[in-house]
């Protein structure tokens, strides 16, 4: 549905009058507008309340999240205020919701500063979640114009660069976080690190509240981790890495720990969403001047992702992230314990990891992205996922991800060793297969049963946990198509 | 111990039958196949020997397989490895790298500590067969 542009157009005089107009009124909704190469567009999902109607809903979003206030200002008439004004030029129902509204607004690039998340995401969501007009608001996609995404340096290391340092290629890597997450000694800690290494884990990784507490300082940790990397590696004649989480309270304590990290020959370290985009933004820097990976772990982008109608969705935060810097990004696993619906997850995947993103309705992505040469987001799947799954992982989320098997990992009834090896040898055994055309998606379990025969451990993984599924309905669903359930 | 390197380390050697489905997709993709082998597996050895150029124009699995012959026929008691490269704009690297031959007795690695300020530990890491000179190292 298209709604007429709006129908009287005032002339100046009238539009400055002192007073109150509607946002429609003031030059926010332009249904005749043609978005421009150059404009960054953003679509919202719209929940107007009982009697606002939706293009005035739209044109309020475009308005507070642009120039506008609650009143005529005569101060825009010294400004280009007809550039600077966001337009909505599109408004449509959303499917199957009578009371949801998708809504398209173009911003002028001028509005932004260049390479910085913090001015744009100010702007872009800064007041307008709030706006009592609107019963609930979520941010669904963006676009960025490629004169935009080059003002950001993006990814520190990316996918091919990441692997060519690793000297691993052509399977997805495999990782584990310690457990239990809180509470062990760093000379434990460090225990765990070398058996899941040792077993034949690519990383293993701090949890996203492991920084430095009474029972493990982060010093002690990074200390006894990188002596079991160390031992690691030597068993095996592999790179092996830890995610040394070095969020901390202040950007100065994340600094001192990174370079500690980087001291000790760490080829990763790690930070949590919540330090904030003007911090990642920071140790991104830092990674790329010390040729370090830097994983993210998205610690509390749940709070505002998951629910469908108000929020960000994850597909924003991701290309967030893909400008800001980082080379990994947890993405959903589909298949494990925590929320993800397969077409939704790999619309994630696909923002991370294409060079270009096409239309895509049905995985969510509702404008055409050119990365421009950005370099790509390594996505991980953790949470909930064991080897018996490896033919679902591989299928829904391909080659260029990291597995983490946490619990499948450390949990093993042989012990972590053999929980790694269980793991690394599911995974080559469907990489194998994949590779020789044969259809894992229906032999997986065969295939792995066969790969069991010559692998104690894994037959033990898949005894023990082989019929573990989290199948629930999801929240965060695609619009434009009906909802399938994994497995 | 058992080097690891490689995408299929943690399975049973592979049959020759084996390696050429791998080649035919990798062929099937795109992606031209080399050959490369030596006596020193340090995992930070990025640069083994090459055994011959990429085969960029080779589009043929027996092809490949015959060159493999020739190098375990050269470097019978060397690590070799088969690489698929794939010259994609965004990739131009390395898609696939699974050895496909390895010494018949592997040493391993001495994990070397030098004490350092505090209690940090400089690490390296050394093949006990790289003690040896280039073309000794194993038997």
């Amino acid at each position: 549905m298209r709604f007429p542009a709006y129908p009287h157009r005032m002339d100046a005089k009238q539009r400055y009058t002192a007073g109150v107009l509607k946002y429609a009124e003031m030059g926010y909704w332009n249904a005749d507008y043609e978005p421009k190469e150059t404009d960054i567009l953003a679509l919202f999902r719209i929940t107007p309340q009982d009697g606002v109607d939706p293009q005035e809903a739209a044109a309020a979003v475009a308005g507070e999240s642009s120039t506008a206030t609650w009143t005529v200002v005569w101060t825009d008439r010294l400004t280009a205020a007809d550039v600077y004004r966001a337009k909505a030029y599109r408004v449509e129902p959303v499917p199957g919701n009578e009371d949801q509204f998708f809504a398209y607004i173009a911003y002028d690039i001028d509005l932004f500063e260049p390479g910085s998340i913090a001015n744009l995401t100010a702007s872009i969501i800064g007041n307008v979640f709030g706006f009592k007009p609107l019963k609930a608001l979520r941010l669904e996609d963006m676009r960025f114009p490629v004169a935009y995404v080059k003002t950001f340096d993006g990814p520190p290391t990316g996918i091919v660069v990441e692997r060519e340092r690793l000297d691993k290629f052509g399977r997805p890597l495999l990782g584990a976080t310690t457990k239990p997450k809180l509470g062990l000694s760093g000379r434990n800690y460090g225990r765990v690190v070398y058996e899941a290494l040792k077993g034949g884990l690519d990383f293993t990784k701090d949890d996203e509240n492991i920084n430095s507490q009474p029972f493990m300082h982060w010093r002690d940790r990074f200390l006894f981790v990188m002596e079991a990397v160390n031992r690691a590696s030597a068993a095996s004649g592999e790179v092996k890495g830890h995610y040394l989480n070095v969020t901390g309270a202040t950007m100065e304590d994340i600094y001192e720990r990174a370079e500690f990290a980087k001291e000790l020959g760490s080829v990763v370290v790690m930070i949590d969403l919540v330090i904030g985009y003007s911090a990642i933004q920071s140790i991104s820097k830092w990674a790329r001047r010390n040729d370090v990976i830097l994983h993210l772990h998205r610690a509390g982008a749940s709070t505002y992702t998951r629910q469908k109608n108000h929020g960000i969705s994850f597909r924003v935060i991701a290309k967030w992230m893909r400008l800001a810097g980082v080379d990994h990004i947890h993405a959903g696993t589909v298949v494990g314990k925590l929320e993800g619906d397969p077409n939704t997850v790999q619309g994630f995947y696909n923002i991370l990891r294409e060079p270009h993103n096409p239309v895509d309705l049905q995985r969510g992505i509702y404008f055409e992205q050119d990365w421009a040469g950005l370099r790509k987001v390594m996505p991980v799947a953790s949470g909930g996922i064991h080897a018996g799954q490896m033919h679902q992982l591989l299928t829904y989320l391909g080659e260029d991800t990291v597995l983490q098997f946490g619990g499948g990992t450390i949990g093993h009834p042989m012990g972590i060793q053999a929980g790694a090896t269980a793991n690394r040898v599911a995974l080559e055994a469907m990489v194998l297969a994949r590779n020789e055309g044969r259809d894992i998606w229906n032999e997986g379990p065969a295939i792995l049963a066969d790969a069991a025969r010559d692998c104690s451990p894994l037959k033990a993984a898949l005894d023990t946990w082989g019929e573990v599924t989290f199948d629930y309905t999801s929240t965060d669903t695609p619009d434009f198509v009906p909802t399938a359930t994994p497995a | 111990m058992r080097l690891t390197q490689g995408t299929f380390s943690f399975l049973p050697e592979l049959t020759d039958e084996q390696i050429g489905a791998q080649v035919e997709h990798c062929l099937s993709q795109g992606w031209a196949l080399s050959i490369e082998y030596t006596d020193d597996p340090h995992p930070r050895n990025t640069y083994w020997e090459m055994f011959g150029q990429p085969m960029f124009d080779l589009h043929d699995a027996a092809g490949v397989m015959a060159e493999l012959g020739s190098a375990r026929a050269t470097f019978p008691g060397q690590y070799i490895k088969l690489n698929a490269f794939d010259a994609t704009r965004g990739v131009e690297s390395v898609r696939l790298s699974f050895i496909v031959n390895r010494p018949a007795t592997e040493p391993g690695f001495a994990l070397i500590r030098e004490e350092a300020a505090g209690r940090a530990i400089r690490y390296t890491i050394r093949s006990y067969a790289a003690e040896r000179p280039e073309g000794e190292r194993y038997p």
